[in-house]
């Protein structure tokens, strides 16, 4: 049996009167590929940002490795977030006037020591080798998706972190990186993906449905698919 | 990696860092200038206010002593009582002798005038006698040219100053000219009251403006011949650059008796109008050399006012520096709100953010810094051309001073914009807000 990674117990997100996530209870192993969707006010972004150590819920535990980090500080949870996060997002958020490759050393530059020939080979692994030099600019969108895919593998994350990761992407590109999660999951790497797009969400091995900040539907796809 | 990208957006942000620097550039070449004219603004303020004519006094101790307690200015105790002419050239000699610029002696003395060609005698007059313009060779060798003219820069003459040996000529107060209808190249007698008797021309006709329009101005020698005091003087007007007083001086000037040995030092090497004046009165003979303290005070508010301005021109500079760096970091750092945010994502602590943008900012004012300091250097220099008629010496010390100016207020200017990059939560960039 897998190791559990993650593990939201009794979680709910209270913002004013606004009850963003209520009495959320889930485990994800090492290894599974989820996806959480849901429509727009469901408590998707709510959920990735516990997940991803960039908030913490008003009641209940987010345990991510062990560590309940529902009880860290600013700084642990950047520490955390560091260490076991790797981050994907729709807007790509690559840094302008770095390269494809300096923008994967960022990356570790934050982590540990940039290492420009690791960074190259992150690349090499989301077919962007020969794009290594080019400013983001300079690169389509399902390029520089694919680099900001590369820049959240770099560090060995424990879990990839999507946050609609294919929802600029048109179907080619979104066909590429939908690809590349398919490769990741075979080699072991546990990838949690918010997305409004069903396609997307029906590739996952495990999808949960969000509404009005509780879970509604838990499917585990792989048994569907079998 | 840190300064690829730090000089990367350095790069990037060129036009938004040119302005940083320009504003810096402003700030510091405003600061270097005033306070490289402040240093060195002294003596040049001191020498300006040199034109209001002498700021030490030395006369006899007994008539001093006499104008102390009784107010008397003349008179018997005041008149009777003399200082050596061949002392005088000994205030060159004293510790702060560079910092005497001009001395002449006076003799009073008085006499009968008759204007020749009139009828009956014009009355007592008071005579002085003085070096007006003198060129002497000091024991060191060294040569200067002094007198009274040097120290009454604000007399309007008719006709002409007295010569170094013009001994059979006169200058006339306006007053007694006018009492009297002298004209220049009038022809008077002289009769002292030990009978001797000489004629003189008049030379000049000078407007003091003060008690000296009712006297006759002679030669040191023609009076001492006339008084039959040969090397004898009664008092010796002093112009000397001095330094402002302070609470040392002013306890000095009481007593120098109650200094510690160590403020003793300090004001003996200071060039504070009480210790000059103590240095004059150790080589003067019978001699009590007191400020003239309207002058002296006057120099000191002066300067002390024009430091102050320069201080506050320098303090308001630097705080308008930091507002301006303030709004400009802070509007470089909201328009890369995103791109931290990032870093902050991807798991940069706040300090290395701060630091990534403090290390920008200084580097920017590092840059400007230094253009700054060059232009302010030139500055400086005009300033003392053009106020001063002479160059300021750079002094080293206002480099630290700017430096440490300059790494505050970058740094205050920062602090908006750093507290802007803490409260900044990545979620903002993760979801694109």
């Amino acid at each position: 049996m897998s190791k559990k990674i993650l593990e939201l117990k009794n979680v709910s997100k209270i913002y004013g009167s606004l009850k963003a996530l209520a009495d959320i209870n889930l485990s994800v192993n090492a290894g599974d590929w989820l996806s959480i969707m849901g429509p727009s006010g469901s408590g998707k972004t709510t959920m990735i940002n516990l997940i991803g150590c960039m908030d913490t819920p008003s009641t209940g535990s987010v345990i991510l490795d062990g560590v309940d980090i529902s009880k860290e500080n600013a700084a642990s949870l950047t520490r955390i977030r560091r260490d076991k996060i790797g981050l994907i997002f729709q807007q790509f958020h690559l840094i302008s006037y770095l390269t494809a490759v300096e923008n994967v050393m960022v990356a570790q530059y934050y982590h540990s020591m940039p290492d420009e020939e690791e960074a190259m080979e992150a690349l090499e692994k989301v077919g962007l080798k020969e794009r290594a030099r080019h400013l983001p600019a300079q690169l389509s969108g399902g390029e520089q998706q694919r680099v900001c895919i590369a820049r959240a593998l770099i560090n060995s994350p424990q879990i990839l972190l999507g946050d609609e990761p294919t929802g600029t992407l048109d179907e080619e590109n979104e066909g590429i990186v939908v690809d590349i999660f398919r490769r990741l999951h075979s080699e072991g790497v546990t990838i949690i993906v918010v997305t409004h797009d069903p396609e997307v969400g029906d590739v996952a091995q495990r999808k949960i449905i969000l509404e009005h900040g509780k879970i509604v539907d838990d499917i585990n796809q792989s048994l569907e698919k079998n | 990696m840190f300064w690829r990208m730090i000089i990367k957006t350095l790069v990037r942000q060129k036009s938004k860092m040119l302005m940083i620097a320009f504003t810096v550039i402003l700030g510091v070449s405003l600061s270097t200038a005033m306070m490289n004219v402040m240093l060195g603004v002294g003596d040049k303020v001191n020498r300006e206010l040199k034109v209001y004519g002498a700021n030490i006094t030395v006369r006899h101790k007994d008539a001093a002593l006499m104008s102390d307690l009784y107010g008397l200015t003349e008179g018997l105790g005041v008149n009777d009582k003399f200082l050596y002419e061949e002392d005088i050239l000994k205030l060159k000699t004293i510790f702060w002798g560079f910092n005497i610029l001009d001395f002449a002696p006076i003799l009073e003395g008085r006499a009968i005038l008759s204007v020749k060609g009139r009828a009956g005698t014009a009355g007592e007059v008071s005579l002085a006698g003085t070096w007006t313009e003198k060129h002497a060779i000091l024991s060191t060798g060294e040569e200067l040219n002094t007198g009274l003219k040097s120290l009454r820069t604000w007399w309007e003459v008719e006709g002409e100053w007295l010569g170094e040996d013009d001994n059979n000529s006169v200058m006339v107060g306006k007053l007694l000219a006018s009492k009297n209808k002298i004209r220049v190249g009038d022809a008077v007698t002289l009769t002292s009251n030990n009978g001797a008797v000489k004629n003189f021309i008049v030379k000049g006709i000078f407007n003091d403006g003060g008690g000296m329009d009712e006297k006759i101005l002679m030669t040191l020698p023609a009076v001492q011949e006339l008084m039959n005091l040969h090397g004898k003087i009664s008092s010796i007007e002093v112009s000397a650059l001095t330094t402002p007083d302070n609470d040392l001086a002013r306890k000095a000037a009481q007593d120098p008796r109650s200094l510690s040995p160590d403020e003793y030092e300090t004001w003996y090497c200071t060039a504070y109008v009480s210790a000059i004046c103590h240095q004059i009165q150790e080589v003067i003979r019978d001699g009590v050399a007191k400020p003239v303290r309207q002058v002296a005070e006057s120099e000191g508010t002066i300067l002390n006012k024009t430091t102050l301005l320069m201080i506050l021109i320098t303090i308001l500079s630097s705080i308008g520096s930091a507002l301006a760096i303030s709004n400009l970091i802070t509007a470089s750092v909201i328009e890369r709100s995103q791109e931290l945010g990032l870093l902050k994502a991807l798991g940069a602590y706040n300090w290395q953010i701060a630091l990534l943008v403090l290390i920008e900012v200084m580097l920017t004012g590092l840059a400007g810094g230094v253009i700054g300091y060059f232009l302010g250097i030139g500055f400086a220099q005009i300033i003392g051309q053009t106020v001063f008629g002479s160059y300021i010496e750079i002094a080293r010390m206002v480099i630290l001073i700017v430096a440490v100016i300059l790494f505050f207020v970058t740094l205050l200017g920062s602090v908006p914009a750093i507290r802007y990059l803490m409260a900044l939560k990545p979620t903002e960039v993760l979801h694109g807000k």
